[in-house]
């Protein structure tokens, strides 16, 4: 029974090979290098900001512009700081990860094609 | 409650009895008549397995985004973060953040690489190089305990608004409605199917959206577009400067400190194990349309708490948190108490109904997901052991929608005036618990075996379920579920800190224990498969 979406193609290819060619550990090694990084600093950035709020009430109520204070201001940034990464995660992966990705799947579907 | 705040509730009833239920009803019956007749529409290309289930993957990554927006943003996240932040100030803002920062989880670890992999259901990934029987079976298993606990969330948060919105107080009254959400969602599901149900969603999001940004502007203009004013107002309302420091709510003791660190842990690492919400990913047709969904759900639903903000400093500020906590339907009420402050009837009609049709689409959402679980992955690959057809499948997966919907309605009758925020924050520690390490595991680790997906899917499950059983949301406190008895031998209302890093080690140590090996030929494919989108990318040509 085929797992993967409608069509059986891939039947023929010898995966294990094609995990250890360089241009799949390269394409791997682009994926990995920027998720990575960027999940381990988003996540410490979320609970740094959650440990403040819990811990650091005062620090949290010191007033940046009128009512508007410290806590306000990091949830805020929070929010800023989720676009970003979207937004630059959306740019990596156009300019980086899709022309591999794709490069890969063309060959591998012609391959089976033949 | 005790006996003080529910005569100051008879008294205020009196006296917040606002909008004209006919009016109410009037709106949500325009939008259930225009939803049906979309549905019926989007039913008529039905025909296999993947329409279905999938929509035919042929939704784009906008119109999904729209959608995935809709699924999530419920009626718990509306109602309830307005009323969280009209009460509890930026506590309820604190919620907020950690529903969206969720988002980057499935955006950067989850979503492509599982568009790529799998084919209806969570469980298709996961036993994708694993045994698939008893990895099929645990996580329909976690998939079906995830979504009855949202669903009676859904149902019970129903019923809540009713009495406010319908001026029905009543149980039976309350109960008459819950029983016509469940039919018209299960009438929805049946005829639909996931196309039916998407738009379903893709109308309730926009309204939803739209309905909060009007209201958030109309907020802004009463101070002159100075949020700091609102602030100030909100302050003054409420009679301390607290309401807009952290603390109101969990800063009471260091064991409520602890609480809201579980909480956190939950809400970050729930969203990407919500079966409902990964079931989305497969109706686009190749992953970079489902980066493109994630992409536009977090720019709607961070949009969206943007407003929620607004709308609960607003309402703390323009109707008090006494008022609202003495109306119908408590804390829920805030939003729909400032519809009417803001707009009158009118107003408070299309909010009322943008409301309720929240509940209606993200029941549909929840029941198709469970249907297809048990069908494709209980049914088609257990017990029939792989040679089901398909339209056997989808009869067995019509029948389950059936079973579900009465589940829901009789489950939403006897979870009423339950706590909504306790069921679906113990629906994301579920999720997070037992759903999320499996996924990431089976994904990013090659070592990763059988044993360890079912000792950390069985264990997740099970400790954040018992450990909740024995939480003071259980018992112990005038608030819980169960009064007047005390078993809450577990000090937290989360069990997020425990269950989840748990069931993170037992998926470490089952596969390091487990004498078998794993298919490396399959874990092989699954890798190839995952980040080049082969075979995937051209179902859009079917």
């Amino acid at each position: 029974m085929s797992t993967t979406p409608e069509s059986d193609i891939g039947s023929g290819i010898d995966f294990q090979h094609e995990q250890d060619s360089a241009e799949f550990t390269e394409l791997r090694k682009t994926h990995r290098s920027f998720v990575f990084p960027m999940a381990v600093i988003f996540l410490l950035w979320y609970f740094a900001y959650v440990l403040l709020a819990d811990y650091a009430h005062e620090f949290m109520s010191i007033k940046v512009w009128g009512n508007f204070n410290m806590g306000l201001l990091l949830g805020l940034l929070q929010f800023v700081s989720t676009f970003g990464i979207t937004a630059a995660y959306v740019s990596y992966s156009n300019r980086k990860i899709d022309p591999k990705a794709t490069a890969i799947r063309t060959r591998l579907e012609a391959q089976e094609g033949e | 409650m005790n006996i003080l705040t529910s005569s100051v509730l008879a008294a205020a009833a009196e006296s917040t009895k606002v909008g004209n239920p006919w009016v109410n009803i009037g709106i949500f019956g325009l939008f259930v008549g225009i939803t049906l007749i979309v549905v019926l529409k989007a039913s008529k290309n039905n025909k296999t397995a993947a329409d279905y289930y999938a929509g035919g993957r042929s939704f784009t990554g906008t119109q999904n985004g729209t959608a995935i927006a809709g699924d999530y943003l419920s009626a718990a996240s509306f109602l309830g973060i307005v009323g969280a932040i009209a009460i509890n100030g930026y506590d309820g803002f604190l919620y907020s953040i950690g529903f969206l920062v969720a988002w980057l989880v499935a955006l950067l670890l989850v979503a492509e690489l599982l568009r790529n992999t799998g084919k209806f259901t969570m469980a298709d990934v996961l036993s994708f190089r694993l045994r698939q029987r008893p990895v099929r079976i645990a996580a329909a298993i976690s998939t079906l305990a995830v979504c009855v606990f949202y669903l009676l969330a859904q149902m019970a948060g129903a019923g809540a608004l009713v009495s406010l919105l319908l001026g029905i107080d009543g149980k039976l009254g309350q109960s008459l409605v819950i029983v016509v959400v469940g039919a018209l969602m299960i009438m929805y599901v049946l005829i639909g199917g996931m196309k039916g149900t998407t738009w379903v969603q893709i109308i309730k999001a926009c309204l939803l959206i739209a309905g909060a940004f009007v209201m958030t502007i109309m907020v802004l203009a009463q101070f002159g577009f100075n949020f700091s004013a609102l602030l100030g107002a909100a302050v003054e309302s409420a009679g301390t400067p607290d309401i807009l420091n952290p603390g109101m709510q969990y800063g009471k003791s260091e064991t409520s400190k602890i609480d809201f660190i579980s909480l956190a842990l939950a809400l970050v690492l729930g969203t990407a194990g919500l079966p409902h919400v990964l079931m989305r990913f497969y109706t686009v047709p190749t992953a970079k349309e489902a980066r493109k969904s994630v992409v536009w759900a977090i720019w709607l639903i961070g949009g969206f708490y943007l407003f929620t903000l607004v709308l609960g400093y607003g309402a703390g500020a323009l109707i008090g948190a006494d008022k609202i906590k003495a109306a119908p339907g408590g804390v829920n009420s805030a939003a729909p108490l400032l519809a009417f402050e803001l707009g009158g009837p009118l107003l408070l009609g299309l909010i009322s109904a943008v409301a309720f049709a929240t509940i209606l689409a993200v029941v549909a959402g929840l029941t198709i997901t469970a249907a297809a679980s048990f069908a494709h992955d209980v049914y088609a690959s257990v017990i029939a052991k792989g040679k089901s057809t398909p339209e056997k499948e989808m009869k067995v997966a019509r029948r389950t929608v059936i079973v579900i919907g009465i589940f829901a309605i009789v489950g939403g009758i006897g979870a009423q005036g339950q706590n909504v925020a306790f069921l679906v924050a113990l629906a994301f520690a579920v999720a997070a618990s037992a759903n999320l390490p499996t996924i990431l595991y089976s994904l990013f680790w090659k070592k990763f075996t059988t044993q360890g997906a079912v000792w950390s899917m069985v264990g997740g499950l099970a400790s954040a379920i018992i450990l909740i059983v024995f939480s003071p949301v259980m018992s112990g406190l005038p608030t819980s579920m169960i009064v007047g008895a005390d078993f809450s031998i577990f000090p937290l209302s989360n069990p997020g800190i425990v269950s989840i890093p748990l069931a993170f080690f037992l998926g470490w140590l089952g596969s390091v224990l487990d004498k078998n090996t794993e298919d490396p030929i399959k874990s092989a494919e699954m890798e190839v498969r995952s980040l080049t989108g082969i075979g995937a990318e051209k179902a859009v040509d079917h």
